[in-house]
């Protein structure tokens, strides 16, 4: 069919924000049948020009085309009504409704609620792709996986035959992944086209069909995903020069920094920690594995001491911490990387430095008898963001305007600026492309490097196996089991996480 | 064809942060204009008699100030609370609280006369500070909605306030409902000779600084503002949440007290039933006009102060009911509140590329 038009066509998208251009003249096809992989690092427009896609911007210049007739976006309705769909990295799910009533929300048709036509196509939906979900379940009561599998759904009974989706295995577990993987590729029979917006190589190569990177605002190479393209290649192409993993050195394990010892909480009705036992060594990086859920955010809070243990001890550098609150476990010298940047470590509306020198606003060096001493706090926020690179206007910066790298940059400046004994960190790399995480990691391996041991929590069991001495795999509140890493297989591991232990 | 949209800014320019009031003041009298045609007077004169009046001589200019000096201080004690989203409705009581508390000193005979007013002004802040805190106890402790306990509670006060005038403090010889006068030593000291500026003027544009010092050089404003904008993150930083939001209760009822303090000891030098006349309601729509800013609170309270002693002349001079100051104080808020929209939001207009 050499005359049907491509079922989407972008040329020239430009926007810009005041000075900056997060699109410069992109073009952009989509065919039916087709996945194309969106790949760029943070900041370099993939977002933007999937929103000026679904009709949440206008773009300063360019054209939109669809079945090769040009299409005028100017809201979400008006994309929906075209066929596009858009599964975004945060879901907008009425949590008290069902499934079924989840669907029916901007439904248009009158007064009449036709639960009976949802229904039926949500059971087309599920023959076809494999979908499948309890049409009577609650919206709130949904695992992060079914949470997406709903706002695919919807898309699909709106209407969509361009569906885009920003980021959608950040949350999910392998497994999930496999499922959504599938669904796609079902859909791409289709006749459908699908958008896959990942910072993930390994899965962009595994179900694109083509691959588009974005660098700085513009198309820096459009490639077919085939057996000629590496993923080595894709990440230079993305950041614009080579990458190299980190190196990990020998190092001398040393003393024990900190200890849990037979650790249980009890916290109303989520999963508490049951006599967990843990230690992390001068010198060690200790990771976490497990499917989320099974005990990993409690045992991030009982290190950074918002939850106190109620049974066990916590040890830092050989002294028992009774009762643990933020204050003593920071004065202990634990720094700590929280998994939700914006919520738990950054207050976002403050402004940078505020933020840098946020735990240690008591000390000496920035305010005196209660009184601030805003030029030492401004100098020692410069010479923070210097120093690790974060890229920003300056330390007065509203701190929600930096990209997901620079918040963890901005996190990692400020924790490490303590020089702490332990660094708890959850999640680190969740959401960064790839030169930002290398950037962690390289921070994490210093750390180890100079004595000071490292608890990597994270659901990426690459980055595990890449950092870690030792691995422990969390299964409902208990530690399965702690591998040294030269003992630790992905087998063994998945395994553990699943709550499986080796008949011996 | 044009269209209007509305898209999210990255980045709020400074000159918008300071125009937008202004700009949100122009809207309101614009709207406003229109309830002045209807009752037939002519819109330039009715402004210029409603804001040149209160400013056209050295009498009406301090009677402004004088007036204002209520509305600084409720301001400024709403701006505090609003900061850490310790939604303090409550300034009214508060003030209620202080004045009371200042009465009873200041009657106090046994008292030397020097510790009459820094004695009223202690009282007053500790009361003020008191009243606030029960809203906020019961927000820490358990969970209570501050904003419907705040406001409640002003009626409590103000009730167990007549209660009080008509019973133990009412007038003997006149009967009417008025706490005994306060002693002449504790009468606030005169400023300008042959006016009514009182030592609570100078008090209240101290307090605008001082405010602002604590809360952009302080550590407690400093906590204030980190657990005001995400307690969660300030929790895990290490800050002491509810320890917060019940200091800046107490901050904010001190300056709610300081309000009634002024008015008892530099204006009625007793407590009556219409002592205020809302002005810890009139302090929401301040603090808001002032974007929170402790030092935008003195213009803000100025604006107000000239509205509400200006409507009387404009009502003389036009017929137009006194009411259209109420009525602009509120628009007033509302235009603030759509112009705030525009911090984080802009307008776009567009011209469709195709028929």
């Amino acid at each position: 069919m050499p005359d049907q038009p491509p079922l989407l066509e972008m040329r020239g998208i430009t926007k810009r924000f005041g000075s900056v251009t997060a699109n410069d003249g992109i073009d952009l096809t989509l065919a039916a049948g087709e996945i194309v992989g969106l790949l760029g690092e943070n900041g370099a427009g993939k977002t933007t020009l999937m929103n000026i896609l679904f009709g949440a911007y206008d773009a300063d210049a360019g054209s939109i085309r669809i079945d090769g007739r040009s299409a005028d976006i100017r809201s979400s309705a008006d994309a929906l009504a075209l066929g596009v769909g858009m599964v975004h990295q945060h879901y907008h799910l009425v949590p008290s409704h069902t499934v079924l009533e989840n669907l029916m929300v901007g439904q248009t048709g009158g007064w009449r609620l036709d639960h009976g036509r949802i229904f039926k196509r949500m059971e087309e939906i599920r023959s076809r792709y494999g979908l499948d979900l309890d049409p009577r379940g609650l919206a709130g009561d949904l695992t992060v996986g079914q949470q997406q599998r709903l706002e695919i759904i919807k898309a699909l009974v709106r209407g969509a035959r361009i569906l885009i989706l920003d980021e959608p295995t950040a949350a999910l577990t392998p497994q999930e992944a496999e499922g959504l993987f599938k669904a796609l590729s079902a859909m791409a029979k289709n006749g459908m086209g699908v958008i896959f917006i990942s910072h993930k190589l390994h899965e962009v190569r595994a179900i694109t069909t083509r691959v588009v990177i974005l660098r700085q605002g513009k198309v820096a190479a459009a490639v077919n995903n085939d057996e000629n393209t590496s993923k080595r290649q894709l990440a230079e192409l993305m950041c614009g020069r080579t990458v190299r993993p980190p190196q990990k050195s020998p190092v001398e394990r040393g003393d024990a920094l900190l200890a849990l010892e037979s650790v249980s909480t009890a916290n109303g009705t989520r999963q508490g920690l049951k006599e967990v036992s843990l230690t992390v060594h001068a010198g060690e990086i200790v990771g976490v594995a497990g499917v989320s859920g099974n005990g990993q955010r409690e045992l991030a809070d009982v290190v950074a001491g918002v939850l106190d243990p109620n049974g066990g001890r916590v040890m830092v550098a050989g002294s028992v911490v009774a009762p643990t609150s933020a204050r003593t476990m920071q004065d202990m010298g634990i720094g700590r990387i929280p998994e939700d940047r914006m919520g738990t470590g950054l207050i976002t509306s403050l402004p940078l430095a505020a933020n840098i020198v946020l735990p240690r606003i008591r000390e000496r060096r920035f305010s005196r008898f209660g009184f601030l001493k805003p030029g030492a706090i401004r100098q020692f926020a410069k010479n923070r963001i210097a120093q690790f690179g974060i890229k920003a206007a300056g330390s007065g910066v509203r701190t929600g305007t930096l990209s997901g790298g620079n918040l963890q940059k901005a996190l990692l400046a400020r924790e490490l600026a303590w020089d702490p004994r332990v660094l708890l960190a959850a999640q680190p790399t969740r959401g960064l492309d790839v030169s930002a995480a290398g950037f962690v990691h390289e921070q994490f391996l210093a750390l180890r490097q100079q004595g000071s041991g490292v608890l990597v929590i994270s659901e990426d069991l690459e980055e595990l196996f890449l950092l870690s001495d030792r691995i422990a795999v969390m299964f409902e509140g208990r530690i399965m089991d702690i591998l040294p890493i030269d003992n630790a297989s992905v087998e063994r591991v998945g395994l553990l996480m699943a709550g499986v232990q080796e008949a011996a | 064809m044009i269209g209007l949209r509305i898209e999210s800014r990255e980045h709020t320019p400074l000159w918008l942060n300071v125009t937008l009031p202004l700009l949100a003041v122009a809207a309101t009298l614009i709207l406003c204009s229109g309830l002045i045609l209807l009752a037939g007077a002519n819109v330039f004169t009715a402004y210029e008699k409603l804001f040149l009046s209160a400013l056209s001589t050295r009498f009406n200019l301090v009677e402004t100030a004088v007036k204002a000096t209520p509305l600084i201080f409720t301001g400024l004690a709403v701006a505090v609370a609003f900061k850490a989203r310790f939604w303090n409705i409550g300034a009214e009581g508060q003030l209620l609280a202080g004045a009371m508390a200042a009465a009873f000193v200041g009657a106090r005979e046994s008292l030397p006369a020097w510790s009459l007013c820094p004695g009223m002004i202690v009282a007053g802040i500790a009361a003020g500070a008191l009243w606030a805190m029960i809203p906020a106890v019961l927000k820490t402790r358990f969970k209570v909605d501050d904003v419907v306990t705040s406001l409640l509670l002003n009626f409590i006060i103000f009730y167990g306030m007549m209660a009080l005038l008509d019973g133990p403090w009412k007038d003997p010889l006149s009967g009417y409902p008025d706490s005994p006068d306060i002693r002449m030593d504790a009468e606030f000291p005169i400023l300008l000779h042959a006016t009514r500026l009182h030592l609570g003027v100078l008090l209240a544009v101290i307090a605008s600084v001082g405010t602002w010092l604590l809360m952009r050089r302080t550590t407690v404003g400093f906590a204030i503002q980190a657990v005001g904008e995400n307690p969660v993150a300030a929790r895990y930083a290490g800050f002491n949440v509810n320890g917060v939001i019940l200091a800046t209760a107490a901050v904010s009822g001190a300056l709610a007290g300081l309000a009634g303090v002024g008015e008892v000891a530099g204006l009625h030098f007793q407590v009556m039933a219409g002592l205020s006349p809302g002005y810890g309601y009139t302090g929401i729509v301040i603090a808001m006009l002032a974007r929170l800013n402790p030092l935008g609170v003195v213009p803000a309270a100025f604006f107000f102060a000239v509205i509400i002693t200006g409507a009387e002349a404009m009502s003389r001079a036009t017929g137009v009911p006194v009411f259209l100051a109420d009525v602009i104080q509120g628009t007033a808020l509302i235009a603030m509140l759509v112009a705030l929209l525009f911090t984080r939001y802009r307008i776009r207009i567009r011209r469709f590329s195709h028929a």
